[in-house]
């Protein structure tokens, strides 16, 4: 394991013991919970809201799936059993800011949420990284150089076309002073990784070729040192689709928390 | 006296008609279940204005957005010249717009360079679809039927827009030549240049005019008639489509409110919830679908712009978002056939999904919503996907094993993989 954390990750139910509130919470995720690659964006999302003192706790072992892949494969049962639960532990701790490190978690918090009792304001972390810029609290600098750097940033669906948060992550990575060079299918025309829909969790059907794949050669047309994800799922998806191509030497796939991280030095 | 008489009731006969048929059309798409898209009708009128009458969406592809606009021009332009038929035909008159002088003059002269635009853009679209064979306008769906409804309507327009130049080059040779009615009116910039091929003579112009004139006015009742059968339809509703199309984010499902109510139910015994209709989860057939779900099918033009952004058609998956489209048409309309035939409550044996859509193109789904983004008119195929899968996996208990391992995995321990939830917090301590 990779860059541990040298603070504590406060959990809702510490900060509630302690009589205090977040200004946020930070929601997780499956992945950014148990995926091994993921939890790495997840500790550089903690030491982004560490480093500018944001007021923040986690849920911890209260959180859960937020229902996404069920209600995407068909479940809807399963789906509003899983939402109507969190909605209640939300509620319960009277959440009224949620930042999320996954647009899966951030679509579903953010739209189906509401119908059902849960209220919230919702951002990914890259909005968060972007106001963050925006606002002077990070700046890229006191860390690794990303200056004209060729980075290429993958679209997730569940961001860019779901939910049209398009700029975000561009902004993002413009501050680094990087090289952005755009895929062929970019933003509104993004093409999927492959993972959603529930996808991640199954063997895709017969085809000729897979959809990360067809995603990976595109990315790699750009000749890029790095391949910008913010999606947990995307990144899975896209680094096998590196490893496939045999350029997991020379290009790197990190998330934007990743990249922020390392161009200030946290 | 007798030809007007005719021309009444070929009129009468062509409304009649198309009325017939689009009735049986709205009673088809009735078969959908009800969903309110009564909100923010200012909202929704900026879509339909934007996208269906502006055609803004279709501009992410240049060239056949250019073609389309010309064809779509000619098609609204054109029309004044069929009002002015229109009066003609009934009162037996002659032009009878040409007292406007000069303006009539401007108005035909137009009508004569947006005829040969369409002319040639329809020229074109053949040559794309026929002889360039683009790729978009393949695929397992695209058999002959739809092959042949895409070329009947492009000669069809190319037959439409030649008799109208030709019956202004009969007429307008007529009027030099002073014959009987056909006084001086309008601009013929276009259709000048086809005076030398006609006859010289008044009988063999007169018969030219007025064969094209009746071969546009019953061609244009032909075609409207023609409509409900084909993809063309999409000239009609293109603009309730976009109207009631989903105004939320894409990456929004709907949450059902039968299953609220049961889960409501479950998690708290306190709560009974109200007499609900009787139905399926999801849906396995037509009727279980919305009206918008269905009026979709019928709005749909069969472009392919869909199927040719969709990741799992592109990497060879069997699933087309086009297809997904037209099986619900043709079902739906096979539904309605039979209860003509049979009566109500006949039941076929058959279903949209299985019948028509397998279970493998449902389950090749991303939800990455490039097919609504890409669709001019916000066509939806995700959300027939999705209450698809709803029916499979609520209704059927049927899945992938994968995706049924997920699901018990979720309802066991929180996560779609097996990990236990005691270790969800593991990420941020020392080890």
């Amino acid at each position: 394991m990779s860059a541990q954390l040298n603070f504590e990750v406060p959990t809702m139910a510490e900060m509630i013991a302690k009589g205090e509130e977040p200004e946020i919470l930070f929601w997780v995720g499956c992945a950014g919970s148990y995926d091994e690659r993921a939890q790495k964006t997840t500790r550089d999302i903690c030491k982004i809201l560490h480093h500018v003192g944001l007021k923040y706790a986690v849920l911890g072992t209260e959180e859960s799936c937020t229902g996404d892949p069920a209600k995407r494969a068909g479940n809807e049962f399963l789906f509003q059993m899983q939402a109507m639960t969190n909605i209640e532990v939300l509620n319960g701790y009277n959440i009224k800011k949620i930042v999320t490190g996954c647009p899966h978690c951030f679509n579903t918090i953010k739209n189906e949420y509401p119908g059902l009792g849960g209220n919230y304001e919702v951002i990914h972390h890259t909005q968060l990284i972007q106001q963050l810029i925006d606002e002077g609290k990070l700046k890229a600098e006191g860390g690794e150089s990303f200056k004209g750097k060729k980075i290429t940033y993958h679209d997730p669906c569940y961001l860019g076309r779901g939910n049209d948060v398009y700029e975000a992550p561009r902004k993002a990575l413009e501050a680094l002073d990087a090289q952005l060079v755009e895929m062929k299918r970019c933003k509104t025309n993004g093409l999927c990784c492959g993972a959603g829909g529930a996808q991640m969790f199954k063997e895709p059907e017969k085809g000729n070729k897979d959809i990360n794949i067809e995603r990976i050669e595109e990315a790699l047309e750009t000749q890029p040192q790095i391949i910008a994800a913010s999606c947990p799922f995307c990144m899975t998806m896209l680094s096998d689709g590196v490893k496939m191509k045999d350029q997991d030497q020379n290009v790197k796939v990190l998330d934007i928390a990743e990249i922020t991280v390392r161009a200030n030095g946290l | 006296m007798v030809s007007q008489i005719l021309f009444i009731a070929i009129t009468l006969a062509a409304i009649a008609l198309f009325s017939y048929n689009v009735k049986k059309v709205i009673r088809n798409i009735r078969f959908g279940r009800a969903v309110d898209r009564s909100d923010q009708p200012q909202k929704r009128l900026m879509t339909m204005l934007k996208v269906a009458f502006g055609q803004t969406k279709m501009f992410f592809r240049p060239i056949p957005a250019v073609l389309h606009l010309i064809v779509y021009a000619g098609f609204v332009i054109i029309n004044i010249e069929v009002l002015e038929i229109m009066i003609d035909g009934i009162f037996g008159t002659h032009r009878v717009f040409g007292g406007l002088g000069i303006l009539y003059d401007v108005l035909i002269g137009s009508f004569e360079f947006l005829a040969l635009g369409v002319w040639l853009a329809c020229a074109i679209f053949l040559i794309r679809r026929n002889i360039l064979k683009l790729k978009r306008f393949s695929g397992v769906e695209m058999k002959r039927w739809p092959r042949s409804d895409a070329n009947y309507i492009l000669i069809t327009e190319i037959l439409l827009m030649t008799a109208f130049l030709l019956l202004n080059a009969a007429d307008s040779k007529l009027q030099t030549m002073g014959v009987g009615h056909y006084t001086l009116a309008g601009a013929f910039p276009i259709s000048q240049f086809l005076q030398d091929l006609l006859p010289n003579t008044e009988a063999g112009l007169i018969a030219i005019e007025r064969g094209c004139w009746w071969f546009h006015i019953i061609g244009i009742f032909a075609f409207l008639n023609y409509l409900p059968y084909s993809k063309h339809f999409h000239i009609i509703f293109a603009f309730p489509n976009t109207y009631f199309s989903n105004l939320e984010p894409k990456g929004e499902f709907t949450n059902m409110q039968s299953v609220t109510n049961e889960v409501k139910a479950m998690l708290d015994p306190s709560f009974t919830p109200p007499e609900a209709a009787p139905g399926r989860f999801g849906a396995k057939d037509v009727n279980d679908l919305t009206w918008v779900n269905l009026m979709n099918a019928y709005t749909c033009t069969e472009c392919g712009r869909c199927t040719s952004v969709c990741p799992a058609n592109i990497t060879g998956k069997l699933l087309s978002p086009r297809k997904i489209m037209m099986d619900t048409r043709d079902r739906m309309e096979e539904v309605g056939r039979s209860l003509d035939k049979a009566g109500k409550g006949f039941d076929d044996g058959k279903s949209l999904i299985d019948d028509y859509i397998t279970r493998e193109e449902i389950w090749a789904c991303t939800s990455c919503n490039a097919c609504t983004q890409a669709c001019p008119i916000n066509i939806d195929p995700l959300a027939i996907i999705t209450d698809l899968r709803r029916y499979a996996v609520m209704e059927e208990s049927q899945s992938p094993t994968s995706i049924s391992t997920m699901l018990g995995n979720i309802e066991n321990n929180g996560a779609p993989w097996k990990y236990s939830p005691a270790d969800r917090f593991n990420w941020a301590k020392e080890d």
